[in-house]
């Protein structure tokens, strides 16, 4: 047992006041969970402290929140390890940022022995009551935004639909999502555009377009390309990857969108498409960012992007211009590979030679090696399998070609593994 | 103590392009910490996640190129870009799992003479940030202050690429690697400006995607910073350089406020500690101007 401070963020719409802090003392096991210290203070001292919760084992999404700044489920932090967290940075430690009408939390001074556990409610949603955010107008509304259901061509089958195993591996992970909005909630784009469609509407997203099932993938990411909250949108900050309880990586199942809109050729206004092509192209040429032509070619690409800029082009192109002539003038842009895109030199000797090759070798290939499915082979072999990693489909591995290699290697010490 | 340090060196594209102070002032900062840096002039870029978005294995393949150029050196590698920590962080991660993906991808760099492998010599590829903690140590660097940063009141960005995902990045093992920041600008004799932005994203990777969203989050955190008293902003990341830095008079429309807070690229806050002038580290280059923070210095005698 070990006594622990809960800092809580509280907000009680009844009393007719703003949001405020209020500290409470606890006493639990450091194996607990913060869920548990919440309950208990709530049972104690407080019965009005509100928060959201029911499974209290990580599988119902309930209680997302967050812990020390950083969004997770209180049932899946232990207390703990959320206290040495609040410890860690103790003289770096600041209290959350709050409106300015508010007063600072009590014994909020940098550098004290023992900072208390803070806890608050998810970001980017309104929140009801203390803990209790309101996942409707947010979480769910853009969940419903990406038609989060298999749309089927043709007559269903009498029964069900027949899929091959291997057919379903890629969306395994997307599948994992449990809805709890840790990841919309520590998202720094939403942060700056609330109308992003955000990181676990646009996982349940993938789900669907990698689905052998789906007819409509090519609309779906037509769709999702065009809307400028879409996936051109997230800003590759990582933070929902590090929220999720589950694993699902949202960031990376954008990053699959845009691989598979950019193989179907989707032209989107947002320049993504653009974007992505001509840093491929300049570094198969170049070897090293030619940092102007990426610009140009972002934006008003090829020949025909030239003769005919769109709206978009010209008004972006012109936009630059006062950033362009500042660096001009400091001297930061003045030199001629800078100012004229394409005369940015090549690798020396035969090193581009040595890229163009990579190149062909891996456009040919396009393996995606999957950790999540496949895992970390010296891990698993210690291990054994972990079935939550591997999405309980036998972890195939996606590379390696023929049908006789893709038993996971984690497969095979599980048979091998006394009992 | 003294050891010296010799590493392969991979500056990235962005600090020769357009934070070519970033470039000049590691130089010239590595020589007087005795950091000796073996350029890894045939590397190629790290694809900063954006090759990857098109074709993963081209992005590990690229990145496996330059670790084992790298590795020829029989040297750790260093980095001076957070984006290439966290785009060769990916690409390694990938790699090191599986054995059967490593030999697929060595394939094409076996016709050049060349080879990835795991864990050879020891093998590292660190920023310059984690190597100062890390492997250069904090006393020997405070033991080499000659203008100590007195009265600078410092607020840290680190970039999300050095600080997200935590399991990719090492935190396990070196589990306070998003407050090195902080321990250098106290081994300097800075004073560490608390701030909201300092873990968050710049906005950099959608400034050609979405103008608003990208420079919102620039002049958000920048105008945090201020608010909180900071006199300049350091980051190990040339990519927020850009957003936070040559973007800033842009973020400062987007979010409606005046700005105008210097923002130092980490080897150039080292070199004016060491005693080195702003024009020798390029500060001169800066968009938003380090003149205050030449002030700052100036006015509190070392």
């Amino acid at each position: 047992m070990a006594e622990y401070t809960l800092k809580v963020r509280r907000y009680q719409p009844e009393s007719g006041t703003g949001p405020y802090w209020e500290e409470f003392k606890v006493e639990l096991d450091p194996s607990l969970s913060v869920l548990d210290g919440l309950l208990q203070a709530k049972d104690r001292d407080d019965g009005s402290l509100s928060v959201r919760c029911s499974c209290r084992a990580a599988i119902c999404g309930s209680c997302g929140m967050k812990v020390n700044g950083s969004s997770t489920l209180g049932c899946k932090t232990q207390i703990g390890e959320a206290h040495d967290q609040a410890n860690r940075r103790k003289a770096n430690d600041v209290p959350p940022p709050m409106g300015a009408d508010e007063q600072p939390p009590p014994g909020s001074a940098n550098g004290s022995a023992d900072n208390p556990i803070v806890i608050e409610p998810m970001g980017n949603m309104p929140v009801i009551k203390d803990l209790i955010t309101d996942m409707e107008s947010t979480h769910w509304t853009k969940i419903r935004r990406v038609t989060p259901w298999l749309l089927p061509h043709g007559e269903a089958p009498e029964r069900e639909y027949v899929v091959e195993p291997e057919s379903m591996i890629d969306i395994t992970q997307s599948m994992a999502c449990i809805q709890c909005g840790a990841c919309v909630s520590s998202c720094l784009s939403m942060e700056a555009d609330p109308n992003f469609i955000g990181p676990a509407a646009l996982a349940k997203a993938y789900r669907f377009v990698g689905d052998p099932r789906d007819a409509e993938t090519k609309e779906r990411l037509h769709d999702l390309a065009h809307d400028p909250h879409g996936i051109y949108d997230c800003t590759h900050c990582f933070s929902c990857i590090d929220a999720c309880p589950k694993g699902v990586a949202p960031m990376d199942q954008i990053m699959r969108l845009r691989r598979k809109a950019g193989e179907a050729g989707i032209d989107d206004p947002n320049h993504g498409h653009n974007h992505e092509a001509a840093f491929v192209k300049i570094i198969e040429k170049k070897g090293t960012l030619d940092e102007g032509l990426l610009l140009q070619e972002s934006f008003a690409p090829g020949v025909k992007g030239k003769l005919k800029p769109s709206k978009a082009a010209i008004k972006e192109l012109l936009g630059s211009i006062p950033t362009v002539l500042r660096a001009i003038k400091t001297g930061k842009g003045r030199s001629l590979s800078k100012l004229v895109p394409g005369i940015h030199p090549k690798l020396p000797g035969d090193a581009q030679d040595e890229v163009k090759a990579i190149y062909k070798h891996a456009e040919e290939h396009r393996e995606e090696f999957n950790l999540y499915i496949s895992g970390d082979e010296e891990a698993t072999l210690e291990d054994g399998l972990d079935p939550e990693r591997s999405g309980g489909t036998g972890a195939a591995q996606p590379h390696g070609g023929g049908a006789g290699e893709t038993l996971g290697a984690g497969e095979e010490t599980t048979e091998e593994k006394p009992q | 103590m003294t050891d010296p340090i010799k590493v392969a060196y991979w500056p990235g594209c962005v600090s020769r392009g357009f934070t070519s102070e970033l470039h000049g002032s590691m130089a010239f900062v590595a020589e007087k910490l005795g950091i000796e840096l073996v350029e890894l002039d045939r590397a190629n870029c790290c694809g900063a996640g954006v090759i990857a978005e098109h074709n993963q294995e081209l992005a590990d393949t690229l990145n496996a190129r330059t670790f084992a150029l790298a590795q020829q050196t029989g040297l750790a590698m260093m980095n001076i870009c957070s984006t290439c920590q966290g785009a060769q962080s990916e690409c390694q991660q990938r790699l090191d799992a599986d054995s059967s993906y490593r030999a697929h991808i060595n394939e094409v760099l076996s016709g050049q003479g060349l080879a990835y492998e795991k864990g050879k010599d020891g093998f590292t590829n660190k920023n310059f940030l984690w190597l100062l903690v890390e492997d250069y140590g904090l006393e020997r660097l405070a033991g080499l202050v000659k203008r100590p940063l007195s009265g600078l009141r410092v607020g840290p960005f680190y970039g999300c690429y050095v600080v997200r995902p935590k399991e990719r990045l090492g935190y396990d093992e070196f589990p306070e690697r998003d407050l090195y920041l902080e321990k250098v600008i106290e081994a300097l004799g800075g004073e560490v400006v608390e701030y909201d932005g300092a873990r968050k994203c710049c906005g950099f990777p959608v400034i050609t995607m979405n103008r608003d969203t990208s420079l919102r989050q620039a002049g958000t955190h920048v105008g945090d910073a201020i608010d909180a008293g900071a006199d300049c902003l350091v980051t190990p990341c040339p990519l927020c350089h850009l957003n936070l830095d040559m973007q800033q008079p842009e973020a400062a429309k987007v979010v409606n406020r005046d700005l105008g807070l210097a923002v130092l690229h980490l080897p150039q806050l080292v070199g004016l500690a060491l005693g080195a002038e702003p024009k020798q580290l390029g500060m001169s280059k800066h968009i938003a101007s380090t003149k205050w923070v030449e002030e700052r210095l100036a006015a509190v005698p070392a």
